[in-house]
């Protein structure tokens, strides 16, 4: 039964005729910041069609918070999209291209006027408002589209690469934007290629490839899952050679690595819960001190490279 | 279910409809729409198609300066009844709607900004009857000018006998049919080019073959006539044309039909076309890239 306040996605296939757009993809998402990782022609573009109503599945349902598209007049006022395409209406300025799709809400003027004041302030656009759109550089556009988006304080933001194109100033104000809102209980799905971003802001991942859904959830927990891979852990300590020696005698270490500092080990194993237990052991006996233990592989890079490949195939 | 019950649960939903919602959504879209399709110089040939006559009217009234023989009012008439009903009704509006309406939704897939009308809290059928009606005030208030001032420059220069005919003896009359076959024209051609826009990609092909349509019904039987706007049209026309030889196809009336007939016919061809384009626009998906 679908639950509220989740976005959820039951059994859903796409085909654009024979080609696969994305196959049996069943997850629910909470709030937070839920980002989509995966090569070109992956399906994360179909998901978030799917999940905004632009396309219909072929098969199976996405609910947000119980409704469907299929009501538009509800479903809409929860949803915010910020698509990937760079188009606008003819002749239209920012502020009207945000003004008059709130009135669609059925916003009073005054209201519409205040809430796209507020959603220009808040993507930074307040001063080039009233020019118009055909005149903005790549990076105003992106963020005009992203004002529109949120314009109506929806409940539920999907981006589709909404750092592509911005300054690194802008992109900074833009994650902590998404960051904000997720905040306040917002969901954000934001598809994106720059993964050390994603990495920083999300909440969990739904890692995706040739249309299927490769891992989903937290990015540590996901990590967790890839077993064949031996997780990464660096423990920078007094006695970087003592605490290889002692990793050695683990079965599940199957490598351990003093670093070039001399201060510093990689320690790749099988089971790292063995391992901090053993790192708490070395501890207690005051044999080594340890200032620092950081694993060094549970990011989505290192995920997205283990999961799908770095030729964006599935491995 | 029973029928009994099927009713009352359309009721239900019929009365949990936000109507004033739909209907302050309907003013956005309609006051957008005509913004963008009465001002724009993508419409400059609509004005072109609408206006030519009266230009070429108004040279040839200032031409052939001062008045002319009354003895020829009637000849006006006639000329005033091919300008309408054969430029007009046949070329003008036929045009006009196509360009209006094929580009109401089709236009905004080309230029990729459909989303944003699909995004917003708006049913579909709403968006449809927006659009629509943007079309039809757009294409109606440039028609009804041009007839309008064609109608001025046709009888204007005949002096006190022209005002005469037209305040006195049967002009205004003329120009009231004239005006409402104009609008009925519009809402006809533009909800069939509407729907055209939803079921082809290209509707420019499906434009030439209904142009081709609308001129060859005549002979066909006459159920098959009664799919034709022209048939409706035919029927509120003042004056009716020679229907000998080739032009009979244009102007031939093969079964006489009341006006009230007519005019509830074709806006009954306009609702159910309009119905396809709400069913049609209900299952469009949006993407660009396949189009």
């Amino acid at each position: 039964m679908t639950e509220n306040r989740q976005i959820v996605f039951n059994n859903v296939s796409k085909f654009y005729g024979e080609v696969l757009g994305v196959n049996r993809v069943s997850f629910s998402l909470d709030p937070g910041i839920t980002s989509l990782v995966g090569p070109n022609g992956s399906g994360k573009t179909t998901l978030m069609n799917l999940l905004t109503g632009l396309i219909k599945p072929t098969q199976g349902t996405v609910h947000v918070f119980g409704l469907t598209p299929n009501d538009p007049v509800h479903f809409y006022r929860l949803v915010g999209y910020c698509t990937q395409f760079d188009s606008f209406p003819p002749g239209v300025t920012g502020y009207n291209f945000i003004y008059w799709p709130l009135r669609l809400h059925g916003f009073p003027a005054e209201q519409a006027a205040k809430l796209t004041a507020e959603a220009l302030d808040r993507a930074g656009m307040a001063q080039v408002a009233k020019r118009k759109i055909a005149g903005y550089s790549k990076g105003m556009r992106q963020r005009i589209r992203l004002a529109q988006a949120i314009a109506h304080r929806p409940s539920v933001l999907v981006l589709d690469e909404p750092l592509n194109g911005l300054d690194p100033m802008a992109r900074a104000e833009s994650i902590a934007l998404f960051e904000a809102l997720a905040k306040q209980g917002m969901h954000v799905i934001i598809s994106s290629h720059i993964l050390e971003e994603v990495d920083r802001i999300s909440d969990r991942v739904v890692l995706m490839s040739s249309g299927y859904v490769v891992a989903e959830g937290q990015i540590r927990e996901v990590r967790k899952e890839v077993r064949e891979h031996p997780m990464q852990v660096l423990v920078r300590c007094s006695n970087a050679a003592r605490l290889a020696s002692a990793a050695f005698e683990l079965d599940h270490v199957v490598e351990a690595k003093i670093l070039t500092d001399g201060q510093s080990v990689l320690v790749r194993t099988r089971d790292v819960e063995q391992f901090y237990l053993l790192l708490n052991k070395i501890v207690s006996t005051g044999v080594v001190e340890i200032d620092t233990v950081a694993p060094a592989d549970d990011d989505v890079n290192s995920i997205y490279q283990y999961l799908i490949g770095s030729d964006g195939s599935p491995t | 279910m029973s029928t009994s019950t099927y009713l009352a649960q359309a009721q239900k939903n019929l009365k949990e409809q936000p109507w004033s919602l739909y209907a302050g959504q309907l003013g956005v879209l309609i006051r957008n729409e005509v913004g963008r399709n009465l001002f724009s110089r993508r419409r400059l040939w609509v004005y072109f198609l609408a206006f030519i006559p009266v230009v070429f009217l108004l040279i040839r009234n200032i031409v052939s300066r001062g008045q002319f023989d009354a003895a020829y009012l009637q000849d006006q008439t006639e000329a005033l009844a091919i300008l309408i009903q054969l430029y007009y009704l046949r070329i003008g509006i036929f045009f006009a709607c196509m360009g209006i309406f094929t580009w109401l939704i089709r236009g905004e897939v080309v230029q990729r900004t459909l989303h944003y009308q699909f995004l917003a809290p708006v049913r579909r059928e709403v968006l449809v009857i927006g659009k629509f009606l943007a079309g039809c005030i757009v294409s109606i208030v440039l028609f009804e000018i041009a007839v309008l001032g064609s109608f001025y420059l046709f009888y204007s220069r005949y002096g006190a006998a022209g005002r005469s005919y037209m305040f006195d003896g049967p002009g205004l009359g003329q120009l009231g049919s004239y005006l409402l076959v104009t609008a009925l024209a519009c809402i006809g051609y533009g909800a069939v080019f509407l729907a055209l826009s939803l079921l082809f990609k290209n509707p420019i092909v499906p434009g030439a073959i209904l142009l081709g349509w609308e001129a060859i019904s005549p002979i066909f039987p006459s159920w098959a006539q009664h799919l034709s706007v022209t048939f409706y049209l035919k029927h509120l026309c003042p004056t009716t044309l020679a229907n000998t030889g080739f032009m009979a196809l244009f102007t031939v009336v093969p079964e006489p039909v009341s006006p009230f007939v007519s005019i509830f016919g074709l806006c009954c061809l306009a609702l159910a076309v309009l119905v396809l384009s709400c069913f049609l626009i209900r299952r469009l998906e949006i993407m660009y890239t396949a189009e």
